[in-house]
């Protein structure tokens, strides 16, 4: 019995050595999957948040097409780096609507004015909680809806210049 | 050239290290013991060399020389000098050459100054330090060199974390390492002393002075960690059960456990095997908190060196250290025979008690901070907070805090059960007194552990002086006081603990300018809200005046700074300090309407905790000095006789 606890501080040490190596060498797992994909949009109608687009409900999202909804603010710097992207995939034919976060007319006005606008509609979501609704903790976020108003894919981040291949095979699987 | 220097010094130390464990393993073991002389020196060369890098490497900090890569990544030309100089150790490379240096600093200082223990188990515990030192002089060497230069130079570095640019940072973290790796010093001891055969009471005096001094700067280290989270977060907290903490609480566990089993082993020679358990564990606690930050395989605020590559070395070198340690453990302790036997009523069986409850907790910390990595293991994820933690451990440190009480007044060897409880009757009493006192006036208002935690650290602070009872103050050992005021300490800590969480005063306001809040007793009102400009940032500060009752007005100035490289945001909150709490005042963002989002928070007691902490770490010091003074009385006392 002795002669047994004596190695059983071993035996515990290699029990934690096993986990650590195991937890070392399992392959990264940093993506989140939202909770929210394959579940329908939360019910919203949010009022115009650009002088030149209409306001956003939830409704418009239904469309029969596939669209992407943006979830941005003119004072996110990471929303200014996207726009680009974003133009681009407007320029493919993407119907791309958005949501500005905690923002003002006039400041999303000159956001649109220097990066270019590439939305149909856009609501103020002065509050966020559309946002909040939405699973989104942060700016820019991206959600993929298929024609049913279904969120397929949810982008947490910018979208890079890498990511729109990605973005659009997920808008044609959406179909 | 510096940079260059300080690569050959660290090189040379190396292969100094290397010598050394050569030496001392052909000394003791290779049948040639006129090699053992040379040990000493050596490890003593080890040392100042291993200084020198560290020292070199402070000074490319300071001169920003931006040809060397950690400079450009963890500093600024425009940075203050003192975060130029904690930024040192504010990284990955920088802070495993502030391990190494430790380590081989502390080698020299057992090979200078350590005269109590036979000569061959010293010999085979500088062999033990120079072995674990060669992992880690290898892992800075071939993954980590902190030395490596850019070509080009960068124009100017990228900054420090702004969170890591307050005063706090240049003093905790390095205290906290001299602890921390300082435990080396017991883990080769045990090393040593299990290569030898020697475990006996001889043994434990000679390596009761090293965890002593180690311990007492984990903890400083631990208390000065926990004011800097509670004042640079912003979130009033002092304690987030956040794995790096964790990390840093559970070798400090074991070192609290090994004080008192060194203690019994010293005294009555018993506890043999188990005391060098821990001499191993608690070190072996310090290496895997280092793997869990820097391998990234939890997740942490403080993980500024997340790299898997990292994470294998340092668990390889895990795996031998440990494992070596431990299979030794088992192979040899066999032979060490068991101590003299103790009746079931004394100090002994106390301090026995005391290194269960300890392991217990230190368990549940463990398994705790670990538990996520085990579930993932099995597919799910979870994670583990405070709530756990405090509910879990919690309970047994009360326990433990009961005990705590009772082990003084135990004699050693035996005790009659009546005599104990009859000298426990005063602070048994006040107990009695402050929970039905709590009960009544604070029923359902507090907590159910807040409410017991202060009922205990009123009797056992009140227990903690007892053993000074009828005693003359003036002769009682230095030892004795150091027992006293460390306890005394755990009790005022706790104290600080349980009126924090029972009695905060928590307020979440809008306020314009102008406009008043009320908190508590305090009255603040929001003068105005100014910008403001510092060496490399800039700031809102809000002028504050706080008022309580009638007295005087009193201003706060609290801020939220914004640093230019890399560019970071971050809340400066106000404190102000009185004898019985502090207010604690954080500035948020504005709102649309021109309202300021503010969090204030009235924490009676709250610098008790700290107090606390550093009262223990004064215990130790003392009883270090007590014991150590009176070694030097008695060698003179016996020259002067000779």
């Amino acid at each position: 019995m002795k002669r047994l606890l004596i190695w059983l501080p071993l035996a515990i040490f290699l029990g934690f050595f096993a986990l650590f190596a195991s937890g070392l060498l399992k392959p990264d797992d940093r993506v989140i999957t939202s909770k929210l994909v394959g579940k329908t949009l939360p019910a919203f109608s949010l009022p115009a948040a650009a002088s030149d687009r209409p306001g956003l409900a939830s409704t418009e999202l239904a469309t029969g097409k596939p669209r992407l909804l943006n979830i941005f603010a003119s004072w996110c710097l990471p929303c200014a780096a996207e726009a680009p992207q974003l133009m681009a995939l407007a320029q493919q034919g993407v119907n791309i609507d958005a949501i500005a976060i905690r923002d003002a007319r006039a400041d999303v006005d000159r956001f649109l004015a220097r990066y270019g606008n590439p939305y149909a509609r856009i609501g103020l979501d002065a509050r966020s909680n559309v946002q909040i609704a939405l699973g989104s903790s942060g700016v820019p976020e991206s959600f993929v809806i298929d024609g049913k108003g279904r969120i397929v894919y949810q982008h947490v981040g910018d979208i890079r210049a890498d990511d729109v291949p990605m973005i659009l095979q997920r808008l044609k699987d959406a179909q | 050239m510096i940079a260059e220097a300080g690569l050959i010094a660290l090189w040379l130390a190396f292969a100094l290290a290397l010598l050394q464990l050569t030496l001392a393993g052909f000394g003791l073991a290779g049948g040639k013991p006129e090699l053992l002389g040379s040990v000493r020196p050596v490890a003593v060369a080890q040392g100042v060399l291993v200084g020198i890098a560290f020292a070199l490497l402070i000074t490319l900090f300071l001169r920003s020389d931006m040809s060397v890569a950690l400079v450009v990544t963890n500093s600024h030309s425009m940075k203050p000098w003192l975060y130029k100089f904690a930024g040192t150790w504010g990284n990955h490379e920088g802070s495993m050459l502030l391990w190494v240096t430790v380590m081989g600093v502390a080698g020299a200082a057992v090979a200078l100054f350590e005269r109590a223990l036979r000569r061959d188990t010293h010999m085979a515990t500088l062999g033990g330090q120079a072995a674990i030192s060669l992992g880690f002089y290898a892992f800075l060497l071939f993954s980590s060199n902190p030395f490596a230069r850019v070509d080009p130079p960068a124009p100017d570095g990228q900054g420090l974390n702004p969170l890591l640019q307050d005063p706090g940072l240049a003093f905790h973290p390095p205290t906290l390492y001299l602890g921390y790796v300082g435990l080396s010093v017991a883990f080769s001891f045990a090393i040593g002393a299990l290569l030898t055969r020697r475990v006996d009471a001889a043994f434990a005096r000679a390596m009761r002075p090293w965890v002593l001094a180690a311990w007492v700067l984990l903890t400083l280290g631990i208390t000065a960690g926990s004011y800097w989270a509670y004042y640079e977060l912003g979130w009033g907290g002092w304690w987030f059960w956040d794995p790096v903490e964790n990390a840093s609480l559970m070798p400090w566990l074991a070192a609290t456990a090994l004080l008192h089993s060194v203690t019994v082993l010293a005294t009555r020679d018993a506890l043999r095997a188990w005391t060098v358990m821990l001499a191993v564990i608690a070190f072996s606690m310090s290496m895997v908190g280092t793997f869990l930050v820097r391998s990234g395989i939890l997740t942490s605020v403080h993980a500024f060196a997340v790299d898997p590559e990292r994470g294998t070395f340092i668990l390889v070198l895990l795996g031998f250290y440990i494992g070596g340690a431990l299979a030794l453990f088992g192979w040899r302790v066999g032979a060490v025979r068991e101590g003299a036997p103790f009746e079931l009523v004394s100090r002994e069986t106390m301090l026995v008690v005391n290194n269960l409850l300890l392991s217990v907790i230190l368990g549940l910390v463990l398994i705790g901070t670990l538990y996520p990595l085990m579930t993932e293991a099995f597919g799910h994820k979870v994670s583990v907070g405070a709530p756990y933690f405090d509910r879990i451990a919690g309970p047994v440190a009360l326990i433990l805090m009961l005990v705590m009480a009772a082990g003084p007044l135990t004699r050693w060897r035996r005790d009659k059960l009546g005599l104990v409880a009859r000298r426990l009757l005063v602070p048994g009493a006040i107990a009695l007194l402050v929970a039905v006192v709590l009960a009544t006036v604070a029923w359902g208002r507090i907590g159910v552990l807040p409410l017991l935690g202060l009922t205990v650290a009123l009797s056992v602070g009140a227990a903690s002086v007892a053993p000074l009872w009828k005693r003359n103050l003036r002769r009682t050992p230095l030892f004795t006081w150091g027992m006293v005021i460390a306890h005394l300490g755990c009790a005022v800590s706790l104290a600080g603990m349980a009126c924090d969480s029972a009695f905060t005063v928590e307020k979440l306001a809008a306020v314009r300018v102008g406009d008043t809040v009320q908190a508590g007793d305090w009255k603040l009102r929001l003068l105005q809200i100014s910008p403001i400009a510092g060496d490399n940032w800039t700031a809102l500060q809000a002028d504050m005046e706080a008022v309580r009752g009638g007295g005087r007005a009193v201003t706060l100035h609290p801020q939220s700074r914004f640093f230019a490289s890399p560019a970071t945001a971050t809340t400066e909150a106000a404190l102000l300090t009185r004898w019985n709490g502090q207010l604690y005042v954080v500035l948020g963002q504005e709102a649309e309407d021109g309202r300021w989002q503010l969090r204030i928070w009235w924490k009676p007691f709250v610098t008790l905790i700290w107090l606390g902490g550093v009262m223990i770490a004064l215990g130790g010091a003392l009883a270090l000095v007590g014991r150590e003074r009176r070694g030097w009385l008695l060698k003179w006392r016996g020259r002067a006789l000779a």
